[in-house]
C-alpha cells in the first residue's frame, strides 16, 4: 500500500482515461453525443496491437490506432450529422459494431507480444523528492504525452478562435451558422477527433499500459467510464485528467488492498474470504455512478451542464431549439 | 412545393433529375416503419456479408448455415424460440422506457438480478420444501420481477431525484450485477465449489416441451387423429429434446400487457406525452420524476422475469453465464420493433436466430457486427419517416 506505488499507477491508468475522456469532450462540446467510445477503444486496441505485431513497429500501430478510431467515429458522424439520426442509440450500434470488429479482426492475437511503447524517465526531473519518482519515474511516452496535450487541449477550447467556435456549435448552432461556421463540416471534424483519441486510448491499453490482447476484457468497460468522467469534469479537459488520474489511483489502491493480512489495524476482509473480491470488482463502477452524482449535483448548483445543444441534430433552416 | 430545381450550371455532366428531401406534413403511410425496418434487415444482411468476404470469410456458407442452424428443424427453430423468450420480455420492457426516452441500458444487470431474486426462492428457501410447483413458480416469478424492479429503481431515482444520467448508471449496474451473482454462486451456494448453485429440485422447473415427450411420444407418433397427421406431415414427429419452455408464454403475456398499457391507458398516454413533449406533460400535471422511476421500475422487472425465465426453464440453476448480451440485443430488438409491442415478438426470433447460429459462426464477433450494422441502419431509417424523397426535374437555370 505504497502511495508513491500507487499514484504512480495512477497516473499510467488514469492517461487511458485521459485520451478517452478529453476525446469525448472535443465531440460533445461540438454537440454530438457520441456512446461508441468502448467500441472505438477496442478497435484502436485490436488495431495498434496487430499493426505492431506485423510491422515491428509500436509508432506504426499508434498511428493506425488512432485513425481507425477516427474511422469507426465517422460511421457515427454520418449517422447522426447527415441522417439526423437519435445519437444515443446510434452510439450504442458504434459500440456492438466496434467491439465485434474488433474482435472479427482480432482472433488469434492473444499472446502475442509485439514491440511496445518505450517507458522512460525524465532525466532531472526524476529527482525531484516525492513527485519525481510519481510523475517522472519509469513511465510510458504515453503518460508524458498526457501530460502536455492536456493544457493544450484547455487552451485550444478556452483560448484560441477555433476553440471558440468549437463551444459555439455545441452550445447554439444556429448562432454560429449565421456567423458563417460551418456547424456540419466542424461537428464532423470533432467526431473524427473524438474517435482517433478513443482509438489512442485504446492502444495505450494494449501497446502500454496492460500489454496485450485479451478480447473484451482488454477495455473491460473503460469506455463507458470514460463517458461518466467527462460528464464529473464538467466538459472541461483539465478536470477530466485530474479525474482519470484519481480514478486510476483509486483501482490501483484497491487492488493493493489485497496484499496485506490487516488493514487499519483490522484483518484484512480478503484474507477471511477470497470470493469478497468480487465486491472490489463492482468498485470502479459504483465510483463511477457516485461520480455522476456528484457532478450532476455540481452541475446543477452551478447552473452550467451539458453544452446546449448536445444531442439534438442540427437542421438548417428550422428556428428554434 | 414541386417548383423545379434548378441547378447552376458550371461546366460539367449535369443529371437530368436531382433528389429532393422535403419534410413531410401528411401522415407516414401504415407501410413504411414495417419496409423501413424488413429493408433494414435485408441490408444489414447484405453489408455484413460483404465485410466478412473482405475479412475472408464465406458469406453464402454462412448464410446457409444461419438459416439451416436456426430453422431448418424443428428441433433448432424451438432453440430459436428459446433464446427468443428472453429477448421479447426484455424488449417490450425496454419498449416502454425508450418511449419516455428513458434509455435504459442496464437491461442486462436487471435480467442478472431479478435471476438472483428468484433463486432467492429456492436457495433460501423462501417458499415450504415440498411446495407444489405452481406456488414454487409463482413465487419464483414474483421475486423475478422485484429483482429487476429494484435493480431498474436505482438509475430511475438517480435521474429523477438527482438529473443523473440514466445512460451510464444503469450500465455501470449491469457490471456491478454480474459481480453481485458472482460472488454469491462462487462463494454461499456454490455447488462442491463449481461456479454454478446445485440444480433446482424439479417443482422449480418451467415446463418444457420435451417434458411432455415420454408421455406423449409415442402418442404423437402413431395417432391417426387428423391434428396430429398435421403435426406430423410439416416435420413435428418427435417432442423428445425439444426444450421450448413455458417462458414464452410469459413473453406473450407481457406482449399483451405491454400493449394494452401503451395503447389504451392513460399510464401510456403519460408516457408518450413525457417522451414527446416534456414541457407540454409538466404543464398538464403529469409527475414526471414519478414516471420516471415507475418507468425504469416496469422495465427492470420484465428483464428481471426474463433472467427467472431464463435460470427456471433453460438453465434449472443460478450460474455464472446465463445471457449472451440479452439486455443489449433487446435494444435492438425494440427499436427493429419500431417500439411496438406486438412486432417485437417477430424481431425476437430473428435475434434468438442470430444468438443461436452466432455461437458457432466463425470468427467470433460476428454476431456483435451484424447487430450493430442492424441498429445504425434502422436508426438511419428514421429519416425516411421525416422526410420524402423526390426525384426533381431540373431546369437550366435562366429558361
Amino acid at each position: 500500500m505504497d502511495p508513491i506505488i500507487i499514484l504512480h499507477a495512477g497516473l499510467a491508468t488514469g492517461t487511458i482515461l485521459l485520451f478517452a475522456s478529453i476525446g469525448e469532450i472535443f465531440t460533445e462540446r461540438a454537440g454530438i453525443l457520441n456512446l461508441g467510445v468502448e467500441g472505438m477503444m477496442l478497435m484502436g486496441a485490436m488495431a495498434g496491437f496487430s499493426i505492431s505485431l506485423a510491422t515491428n513497429a509500436w509508432w506504426l500501430g499508434l498511428v493506425v490506432a488512432i485513425l481507425s478510431g477516427g474511422i469507426l467515429g465517422l460511421v457515427h458522424a454520418v449517422v447522426t450529422i447527415h441522417f439526423q439520426a437519435e445519437q444515443v442509440i446510434s452510439g450504442l450500434a458504434l459500440t456492438f459494431l466496434g467491439t465485434g470488429l474488433a474482435l472479427a479482426l482480432g482472433t488469434g492475437l492473444t499472446g502475442q507480444t509485439p514491440p511496445l511503447v518505450p517507458s522512460f524517465d525524465i532525466p532531472g526531473l526524476a529527482l525531484i523528492p516525492i513527485i519525481g519518482p510519481i510523475f517522472f519515474e519509469d513511465h510510458s511516452l504515453l503518460v508524458y504525452v498526457g501530460y502536455v496535450f492536456t493544457p493544450l487541449a484547455w487552451y485550444y477550447i478556452n483560448k484560441t478562435r477555433p476553440g471558440m467556435h468549437l463551444r459555439a456549435i455545441g452550445e447554439k448552432p444556429e448562432a454560429a451558422d449565421t456567423m458563417g461556421i460551418s456547424v456540419y463540416r466542424l461537428r464532423y471534424f470533432y467526431v473524427f477527433v473524438g474517435g482517433c483519441l478513443a482509438g489512442l486510448a485504446g492502444a495505450t491499453i494494449s501497446l502500454s499500459i496492460s500489454p496485450g490482447w485479451f478480447s473484451t476484457l482488454t477495455t473491460n468497460g473503460v469506455g463507458w467510464i470514460a463517458i461518466g468522467l467527462v460528464i464529473f469534469a464538467q466538459w472541461d479537459p483539465v478536470r477530466a485528467a485530474i479525474g482519470g488520474y484519481l480514478f486510476g489511483a483509486i483501482r490501483r489502491g484497491i487492488l493493493d488492498l489485497q496484499g496485506p493480512p490487516t488493514l487499519f489495524g483490522l484483518t484484512n476482509p480478503l484474507f477471511i474470504n477470497a470470493n469478497f473480491i468480487f465486491f472490489l470488482q463492482m468498485a470502479p463502477f459504483i465510483l463511477t455512478i457516485i461520480a455522476l452524482i456528484w457532478g450532476s449535483q455540481a452541475a446543477a448548483r452551478k447552473r452550467i451542464g451539458a453544452p446546449a445543444a448536445l444531442g439534438i441534430p442540427y437542421i438548417r433552416g428550422e428556428r428554434g431549439l | 412545393m414541386s417548383t423545379p430545381a434548378t441547378t447552376g450550371g458550371k461546366g460539367g455532366v449535369q443529371l437530368p433529375y436531382t433528389l429532393s428531401f422535403e419534410k413531410r406534413v401528411e401522415d407516414i403511410p401504415k407501410w413504411l416503419p414495417v419496409a423501413t425496418a424488413l429493408g433494414s434487415v435485408v441490408l444489414a444482411f447484405l453489408i455484413a456479408g460483404i465485410i466478412l468476404g473482405l475479412i475472408g470469410g464465406e458469406p453464402l456458407k454462412a448464410g446457409t448455415f444461419f438459416f439451416n442452424a436456426t430453422f431448418g428443424s424443428w428441433a433448432v427453430f424451438s432453440d430459436t424460440l428459446v433464446k427468443a423468450t428472453p429477448l421479447i420480455m426484455i424488449g417490450l420492457g425496454l419498449i416502454v422506457a425508450f418511449k419516455m426516452k428513458l434509455w435504459n441500458i442496464g437491461a442486462e444487470g436487471q435480467f442478472y438480478i431479478g435471476a438472483f431474486a428468484a433463486s432467492l426462492v429456492v436457495l433460501v428457501p423462501l417458499v415450504p420444501e415440498g411446495s407444489p410447483k405452481v406456488v414454487v413458480i409463482g413465487a419464483m416469478m414474483i421475486m423475478g420481477l422485484i429483482g429487476g424492479a429494484i435493480w431498474g429503481f436505482v438509475p430511475g431515482y438517480l435521474k429523477g431525484r438527482f438529473q443523473v444520467n440514466e445512460i451510464i448508471t444503469s450500465l455501470m449496474l449491469n457490471f456491478v450485477a454480474i459481480s453481485w451473482n458472482n460472488f454469491w454462486i462462487f462463494n454461499t451456494w456454490s455447488d462442491a465449489g463449481f461456479q454454478m448453485t446445485p440444480t433446482f429440485d424439479h417443482s422449480a422447473w418451467l415446463p418444457r416441451v420435451t417434458d411432455y415427450a415420454r408421455p406423449y411420444g409415442e402418442f404423437i407418433e402413431t395417432s391417426t387423429s387428423p391434428l396430429v397427421g398435421f403435426l406430423r406431415s410439416i416435420g413435428l414427429e418427435r417432442i423428445s429434446g425439444m426444450t421450448l419452455h413455458l417462458g414464452v408464454f410469459f413473453g406473450l403475456l407481457a406482449a399483451v400487457i405491454v400493449w394494452w398499457i401503451l395503447a389504451r391507458s392513460r399510464w401510456g398516454y403519460e408516457i408518450k406525452l413525457i417522451g414527446d413533449n416534456p414541457q407540454a406533460a409538466r404543464y398538464a400535471g403529469i409527475n414526471i420524476v414519478r414516471n420516471i422511476v415507475l418507468v425504469m421500475m416496469f422495465s427492470g422487472a420484465l428483464a428481471g422475469l426474463a433472467g427467472m425465465s431464463e435460470i427456471t426453464g433453460v438453465v434449472h440453476r443460478l450460474q455464472e453465464r446465463i445471457s449472451p448480451g440479452y439486455g443489449f440485443t433487446g435494444i435492438i430488438v425494440a427499436f427493429l420493433a419500431k417500439m411496438h409491442p406486438f412486432n417485437v415478438i417477430l424481431v425476437s426470433i430473428l435475434f434468438g436466430a442470430l444468438i443461436v447460429a452466432g455461437r458457432e459462426l466463425q470468427p467470433s464477433g460476428l454476431s456483435l457486427m451484424l447487430q450493430g450494422i442492424i441498429l445504425f441502419i434502422v436508426v438511419s431509417s428514421d429519416i425516411l419517416l421525416r422526410y420524402r424523397i423526390r426525384l426533381l426535374r431540373t431546369v437550366k437555370a435562366g429558361t
